[in-house]
């Protein structure tokens, strides 16, 4: 693997784990829109 | 303030395709290592950041302890998990660096294993807010943190004081920098910084959300037991 390939990866990787981290967010956003949602008819 | 944040995601995505630009094209090659060098400039901001935001957890978790502010609790847990994020970046982008430039992926460096203590520490401290049900937990974990924030200068300073393969700091470590690569690096942090603090708002505000709707569940559950 030349040095340049390392460098796109790096670069990926970085993206890659920080749009995990906002994935993650935008489900657990969900869940609790969700979780309002059953409370509001509760009620 | 719901205006405000869309203004700083776009000005936040400019800013960090601009700092993508100028560590690419912009920035001068480095002569021993050549292109390699460039993931310097995610590498070291991402770390920066992460320092920063366990500082942030530490003030937190010092002011949750004091006067039991539910509000800095929360700040607390916010940055911790944010800052668990960038330090993954650094332990992900460090080995990528050192493979073609130290023809390994990992060693046993003081450096090395004093920043994953460092994230070992505090993925202990978001399993611990995680699956303890216990209402001294955020007590406990404020605890932790503050032991945590202990190893934060020891990562940064083990270079000065131990034999290590990793280079010398940037900033107030006798290292010297070229002027052109010192700005490009600046400009990289603050675009890694802004996208934190996005990043930390929208953390916090779903964390008080959260808090909200358990209140809301634990009253209607202890309302449906009285009935």
């Amino acid at each position: 693997m030349s040095s340049i390939k390392f460098l796109y990866a790096a670069y990926i990787a970085t993206w890659v784990i920080q749009g995990l981290y906002l994935g993650s967010l935008v489900r657990r956003y969900g869940r609790l829109r969700q979780r309002m949602k059953d409370l509001g008819k509760g009620k | 303030m719901k205006r405000a944040f869309p203004i700083l995601a776009v000005l936040t995505a400019l800013l960090l395709a601009y700092a993508f630009y100028e560590a690419i094209w912009v920035a001068p090659m480095e002569r021993t290592m050549g292109d390699v060098q460039r993931i310097f400039y995610y590498h070291v901001p991402s770390a920066w950041t992460a320092f920063l935001l366990f500082s942030v957890n530490l003030v937190a978790s010092v002011i949750y302890l004091v006067r039991g502010n539910a509000k800095a609790d929360a700040v607390a847990l916010v940055s911790a998990e944010v800052g668990v994020v960038f330090c993954t970046v650094v332990l992900v982008t460090g080995p990528i660096w050192a493979r073609p430039v130290w023809g390994i992926w990992w060693t046993w460096d003081i450096r090395l294993t004093t920043t994953l203590v460092l994230w070992l520490i505090y993925v202990s401290y978001l399993v611990l807010r995680k699956f303890s049900d216990s209402s001294q937990t955020p007590k406990l974990a404020a605890v932790l943190a503050i032991f945590g924030a202990l190893d934060v200068p020891l990562v940064y300073f083990s270079i000065w004081f131990f034999r290590t393969q990793h280079p010398q700091p940037v900033i107030g470590g006798g290292g010297s920098i070229d002027p052109r690569m010192l700005h490009v690096l600046l400009i990289n942090w603050l675009a890694f910084s802004c996208f934190a603090f996005l990043v930390c708002w929208s953390r916090y505000r779903l964390e008080l959300l959260q808090r909200e709707v358990e209140e809301a569940e634990s009253l209607e559950s202890l309302s449906g037991v009285s009935q």
